[in-house]
């Protein structure tokens, strides 16, 4: 069974210097797409990766990079919407590259789909509110 | 047919049929103008958008010993507001941010806190800071103050906002190979997106296209709690082009609204920051339209279909003051979250909340029907197309002619 997941990655600073998207691809055949990458030098790395692959070969890929010291989370927790900020308006709809971001044409209420954000944030500063919400 | 002390007469006995916007235009659809004219005694409106030119003033009360903050320098949350009044009247407008905000030196600003967030705290029940310094005279000798307010122990408190709920707006879009960050909301390169700002179908002044029954005085909805309409808005612009159905295509009439901010809620009164523009407040204002008669219900039932707007270029066009629009749209194609421009589809937003204002036009509806809320007469009507009122720009004059 193939599955395809988006999880943020978060690694120590003597991690980053580690060739393991390399090892994903070359040890457990894994496909991956790099949506987000934030690396300084002596602090906290983070990246966040669409990891498409079979489901026994994620198993192992992930205990790879658990065993390599990486806190694994899952990417849905990202971006969030404070629903008490949101003011239901839709200017962040045509700027979401994924769909998260949708009217619902009988309601006109904004739909916000976790599984569909990438985080790629573009809404974060874009909403008038400022409503949608990063949590790492 | 019938007049606003008919109306009123029923409102008191509880027999008065108020309906939405939305619930008339089903009803026209069913029976027909006359028939539903017949029928229906109200219809109500809303509409929930950024409206820039908003503020609230206030009288503090005397500090002991006094100080005349009047010529002097006055902050709310460190958010600058206008002294030149007497010793303790201070405006606070939408738009003011912290002298030190970065604005937008890191491009694109972001514009967290100002003048419509203060209003929306002091709404919301929260302690502000309020600093302010004078130079002394021999009657008001302060020269410092430094204390936390609330909105209920100010002596008045009033939303009073010079231009509210334009009749129709643009459509904004970005011809230009760089994403630019306007009122409109960000507009991505080569018309990635196309913003627009108004309520439609559900917007007040789109349904009583020549302000027959919305005038000066006229009860309203307003931050969620009772208002009036005070007086045409600035750029207040009768005389734009118009459908044969009278809804004009462009940005055109205004108001300016008053009402007292202690009655207010926060919901209703919702600071926002426009990314590399600056801050505003949101404002929820909702205007009953009374049915005298079948025209005054047949404005009214305008479709979004039937009400068209501009798409105007803002990297160029708007900003430069350069005429013409690329095309024109009605806003049932705009709520299909995509319209067609130069053969290319582009998907669009709403800064201006469509759901909030179905919530405003129902809470209206709702007030009316439990006879809490009764219309009044206009006392004066706002300037007309036949008034020759204009939106001139301005005559820069660097010497004195």
């Amino acid at each position: 069974m193939v599955i395809k997941k988006k999880i943020v990655l978060h690694f120590p600073h003597r991690q980053i210097d580690q060739p393991i998207v390399y090892h994903l691809v070359k040890d457990y055949d894994l496909q991956f797409n790099i949506l987000k990458a934030s690396i300084t030098p002596e602090e906290e790395g983070l990246m966040v990766l669409e990891v498409t692959g079979k489901k026994e070969q994620y198993d192992l890929g992930i205990k790879y990079l658990e065993e390599c010291g990486i806190r694994i989370e899952p990417l849905s927790r990202d971006v969030t919407r404070n629903d008490e900020k949101c003011v239901q308006c839709g200017v962040c709809v045509p700027i979401c590259p994924t769909g998260a971001l949708s009217v619902d044409l009988e309601t006109r209420q904004i739909n916000f789909e976790n599984s569909k954000c990438i985080a790629c944030e573009l809404c974060v500063k874009i909403c008038p509110p400022r409503a949608m919400e990063v949590r790492f | 047919m019938r007049t606003i002390k008919d109306i009123n007469a029923k409102i008191k006995r509880g027999e008065a049929v108020v309906v939405t916007v939305e619930e008339v235009i089903e009803l026209v659809k069913a029976k027909g103008v006359r028939k539903v004219a017949q029928e229906v005694d109200v219809v109500t409106t809303g509409t929930f958008g950024p409206m820039c030119s908003s503020g609230a003033y206030f009288n503090i009360g005397h500090s002991k010993p006094r100080i005349k903050i009047g010529g002097g320098t006055c902050t709310l949350n460190e958010i600058p507001a206008y002294t030149g009044f007497a010793a303790v009247d201070i405006y606070l407008g939408a738009t003011a941010i912290p002298d030190d905000d970065p604005r937008n030196k890191i491009y694109p600003g972001e514009f967290k806190y100002g003048g419509g967030h203060v209003i929306h705290d002091l709404v919301a029940g929260k302690s502000v800071k309020l600093e302010a310094t004078a130079y002394g005279t021999d009657c008001y000798p302060r020269k410092k103050l430094s204390t936390h307010i609330h909105l209920k122990d100010l002596n008045e408190a009033v939303l009073f906002n010079i231009r509210n709920c334009y009749q129709n707006y643009n459509v904004a879009v970005n011809l230009s190979d760089k994403p630019i960050y306007t009122y409109m909301g960000m507009l991505k390169p080569h018309m990635g997106n196309a913003n627009y700002c108004s309520a439609g179908q559900l917007s007040p002044l789109l349904k009583d296209p020549h302000y027959k029954t919305i005038g000066i005085g006229t009860k309203i909805f307003l931050g969620g709690g009772v208002g009036y309409v005070a007086w045409q808005g600035t750029q207040h612009n009768p005389m734009v082009t118009r459908k044969p159905n009278g809804i004009p295509q462009a940005p055109a009439g205004t108001i300016a609204v008053i009402g007292d901010l202690k009655q207010m809620k926060p919901d209703w009164l919702v600071g926002v920051s426009m990314l590399g523009y600056g801050v505003t407040l949101t404002v929820g204002i909702g205007v009953p339209i009374p049915v005298l008669n079948e025209e005054v219900l047949q404005y009214a039932a305008a479709k979004d279909d039937e009400i068209y707007a501009q798409v105007i270029d803002y990297s160029e066009a708007y900003p430069q003051v350069i005429p013409g629009s690329l095309t024109e749209v009605n806003y049932a194609q705009l709520k299909t979250g995509k319209i067609s421009v130069k053969g290319k589809e582009i998907p669009t937003g709403n800064i201006s909340s469509y759901p909030k204002a179905r919530e405003i036009a129902t809470t209206l509806k709702n007030w009316i029907a439990k006879g809490d809320f009764l219309l009044t007469e206009a006392v004066a009507p706002l300037p007309g197309v036949e008034s020759g009122y204009t939106f001139k720009p301005l005559k820069e004059s660097p010497s004195i002619s």
